[in-house]
């Protein structure tokens, strides 16, 4: 029970964080490729400056929690993500100082340099994400001890030697970078007005078609990658609303978007990013990180979970902590609602 | 090089180039709140601007604190997951519970505290000032609970595959250990935001600009300082110095350059630890002075190196003993000097008192330094321990990733790191010459 517990707050941890950092990760992507003017610059960076750095706080939180409640896990897929973790890691660092000093930098050239660092960064991580998450879908070389270490990549086949890069996860991170970007151009549409909402709202076509193709390859391809993930969903077939979720919110997006209601749009968009997570955690349960080495090796939810006191003092703490920051999260959305107003907002 | 000591290099050099952030960043909030709580009470718009001045340096700094923070809950994974797997139920609470509880508020106020104060009420933006300074201590409370864990481990179980469990969370949270090192390692924050915030009013009074938002960060920096400065050897260090010798003998044993037991055991000053034969090399020495510290009487015996068996000795023992040496050293000149400089402020002649105002402004990397040499002694201490007594550093890093990997993603830290630094100094060094009225024409127009 604590385990089934465990492993939902954990994959709520990663839809908080995929949902809120991801429109942020959104905007620096389109940021390269969708403002004309240093106005239009400021307004979209203005749009995600209060919050991005508290989006990011899922991350480390959802890491923080992974931690304890399932050591193995955090130990065994962390040395074994070594290299790819490291590059996140650079990547995170270069994207928030990218965009926090360019209000501290006034020289042209150094603008310029820093928004393409920011854009640069925000697109590679979102490939490395989407990249991750195929890894675990695929699985990895698993040894009996629990451990793996694996290389940037092999031969490119989803075989029993995979590297972090094959096809099967180019295509999870091209995935992650048209999802979010999309994610990112409702969130433009919801904050900003004129040429720019335009823009924002013209570009979530096309978009939206390249979201439909890879979301469709995508599943294919994890069936034929990995057909074991199926087996939840006819063992109980009633899960198989979360597919049908994925359409509906796939649907909705673009139903809103060209109603023009961008609050909405970007309500189904993070609908998507919830069924498409909230699926792919159903297709491993109650494995968390599937052996490509033979099932037994395979970390099972009740491999790694920690001891009954840990989780139970923490399923104290963390409800009565994650309500209070749901509260702050609220509060500072609500104050800086609305268009982004560059006259009013200072900076 | 062996892959250990790459594994603890990489997490050495990740670590202290993180934390020279962290710890301007918990002192300043704490002056940032006197500084806004003064504006509020008194109405002054000049300590507002000073305020927001403070504000925008916090913020460049703030970034850079949890740019490279991020890398350190990572390289519990990454470069010491057999630790991590066993310890993980443990540590990782305190961990996750900085998330939580700290950086969700820290980065929600923040973000109302640095873009919002035409949004809110004066007031409220006090608060967001208030809720930031509560985040940020928060957050080192919970990072000291973990270390302390590892310095001395309470409260825990071990279930029957190795791994470590919680048995009281409350124990846990209530570390002996923790609650003296809390209270020395945030007042080292703030004698490094006093000091910085007084080098600065230094500086504008030297340079004979700016001179009434000048006075201002010298009263404050210069009275947090006396107080931070004085608290910092006693009780704090004065406690935390006495649990250590308690609890862990060998360390404090190698940090004193103590190689004999010894009834009345000297306190040594300056001197090189000479681990061949035993002695320290050129000492100055107090008599019976370190019997005294530890234990408050003279002839009480000290346990030497020699009473502990050689396997247990801390591996680097000459950094240790110089690292607590040089921290203690800057310590003495942080109280005298603050002192010195408090009398001045007093009698009202510290503005125009040059030597004193030059002091002040050199003075200001040193608490950097003595706040990183007593992380090092903390930390050089416990060695060869990870988890002190339970667990060796031998067992814990990942003997997955190669030495050659870790050796890879060090270097490529040490040239960002480099570059961070670099880019930190300038953007600061510019703030500082603009100087508050600069932001506040900004703030004005936009307003």
């Amino acid at each position: 029970m604590m385990g089934f517990i465990w492993f939902w707050l954990v994959a709520v941890m990663i839809v908080g964080y995929v949902v809120l950092d991801g429109f942020d990760l959104g905007v620096g992507v389109l940021h390269l490729f969708l403002v004309r003017n240093e106005a239009e610059r400021r307004t979209t960076l203005a749009s995600i400056g209060p919050v991005w750095d508290g989006n990011e706080v899922w991350l480390l939180a959802g890491g923080g929690t992974l931690y304890f409640a399932f050591p193995l896990l955090y130990a065994s897929a962390f040395s074994g993500f070594y290299l790819p973790l490291m590059i996140v890691l650079w990547l995170l660092i270069l994207r928030g100082i990218s965009i926090e000093l360019r209000n501290h930098v006034e020289v042209g050239v150094w603008r310029a340099l820093l928004d393409g660092l920011f854009g640069l960064s925000s697109a590679l991580l979102t490939i490395f994400f989407g990249a991750a998450l195929a890894n675990v879908l695929r699985g990895v070389p698993l040894q009996a001890d629990g451990y793996f270490f694996l290389p940037l990549w092999t031969n490119w086949q989803p075989g029993p030697h995979p590297g972090i890069l094959d096809w099967y996860t180019v295509i999870g991170g091209l995935v992650a970078l048209i999802a979010l970007t999309l994610h990112g151009a409702l969130w433009l549409s919801i904050k900003t007005s004129g040429e720019l909402e335009d823009r924002a709202h013209r570009i979530v076509t096309p978009l939206w078609i390249a979201l439909v193709t890879l979301t469709m390859v995508s599943l294919a391809a994890t069936i034929v990658v990995r057909p074991a993930s199926l087996n939840n969903y006819f063992n109980y077939p009633f899960t198989l609303v979360v597919p049908a979720g994925v359409i509906a919110s796939m649907a909705g997006i673009w139903l809103f978007n060209r109603k023009a209601q961008p609050v909405k749009a970007f309500l189904s968009s993070c609908l998507y990013l919830f069924f498409m997570l909230a699926g792919a955690c159903w297709g491993l349960y109650p494995t968390l990180l599937p052996a490509t080495t033979g099932a037994a090796n395979d970390i099972t939810l009740s491999r790694a979970l920690s001891g009954p006191h840990t989780l139970a003092a923490g399923l104290v703490w963390w409800g009565f902590g994650m309500i209070l920051a749901i509260g702050y999260i609220v509060f500072v959305y609500a104050k800086f609602r609305g268009k982004v107003d560059l006259h009013a907002n200072g900076h | 090089m062996t892959a250990e000591l790459i594994h603890r290099l990489h997490f050495a050099f990740t670590i202290t180039f993180h934390y020279l952030f962290p710890q301007l960043t918990m002192g300043l909030a704490l002056l940032i709140v006197v500084l806004k709580s003064v504006a509020l009470k008194t109405g002054s718009e000049q300590w507002d601007r000073a305020a927001r001045f403070w504000g925008r340096i916090f913020a460049i700094n703030f970034v850079f604190g949890v740019v490279t923070g991020i890398p350190m809950e990572f390289e519990f994974g990454t470069n010491w997951a057999r630790f991590s797997r066993l310890s993980g139920g443990v540590i990782g609470q305190p961990l996750a519970m900085e998330g939580v509880f700290s950086f969700f508020l820290e980065s929600a106020f923040l973000g109302l505290f640095l873009y919002g104060e035409n949004r809110i009420s004066k007031r409220m933006h006090w608060f967001s000032a208030v809720m930031v300074f509560v985040g940020s201590w928060i957050s080192g409370f919970f990072i000291i609970v973990t270390d302390a864990w590892m310095q001395h481990p309470v409260a825990y179980d071990r279930l029957p595959n190795g791994q470590f469990e919680v048995l009281s969370f409350w124990q846990l949270l209530m570390n002996p250990w923790g609650l003296l090192q809390y209270a020395h390692n945030m007042t080292g924050a703030v004698v490094t935001g006093s000091f910085v915030m007084a080098a600065t009013g230094a500086f504008y009074l030297l340079e004979g600009r700016i001179e009434n938002y000048g006075r201002i960060f010298l009263k404050v920096g210069v009275i947090a300082g006396l107080v931070s400065s004085i608290l910092i050897i006693f009780p704090t260090g004065d406690l935390h110095g006495k649990y250590v010798a308690r609890n862990q003998p060998a360390a404090i044993a190698a940090m004193e350059g103590l190689f004999h037991s010894e009834a009345g055991a000297g306190l040594v000053l300056m001197g090189q630890p000479n681990e061949e034969t035993g002695q320290i090399d050129n000492p100055i020495v107090v008599n019976d002075m370190l019997s005294f510290l530890i234990y408050g009487t003279t002839k009480a015996e000290v346990k030497g190196l020699d009473q502990i068996p050689h396997d247990q000795w801390p591996t680097a023992l000459p950094l240790l003993y110089y690292a607590y040496h040089i921290m203690a050293g800057l310590g003495t000149w942080f109280a005298l000097l603050m002192i010195v400089s408090a009398i001045l402020l007093w009698r009202k002649r510290l503005y125009t008192a040059r030597w004193a105002l030059w002091a002040l402004l050199l003075s200001f990397p040193l608490p950097y330094i003595a706040n990183t040499a007593g992380w090092m002694t903390a930390e050089l201490g416990r060695q060869p321990w990870l988890i002190y007594g339970l667990m060796r550093t031998s067992e814990g890093y990942s003997n997955t990733v190669s030495a050659s990997n870790g050796l890879f993603t060090l270097l490529g830290f040490m040239g960002l790191y480099l570059l961070l630094g670099i880019l930190f100094t300038v953007l600061i060094y510019r703030e500082i010459s603009n100087g508050p009225e600069a932001i506040a024409v900004d703030t004005a127009r936009i307003d």
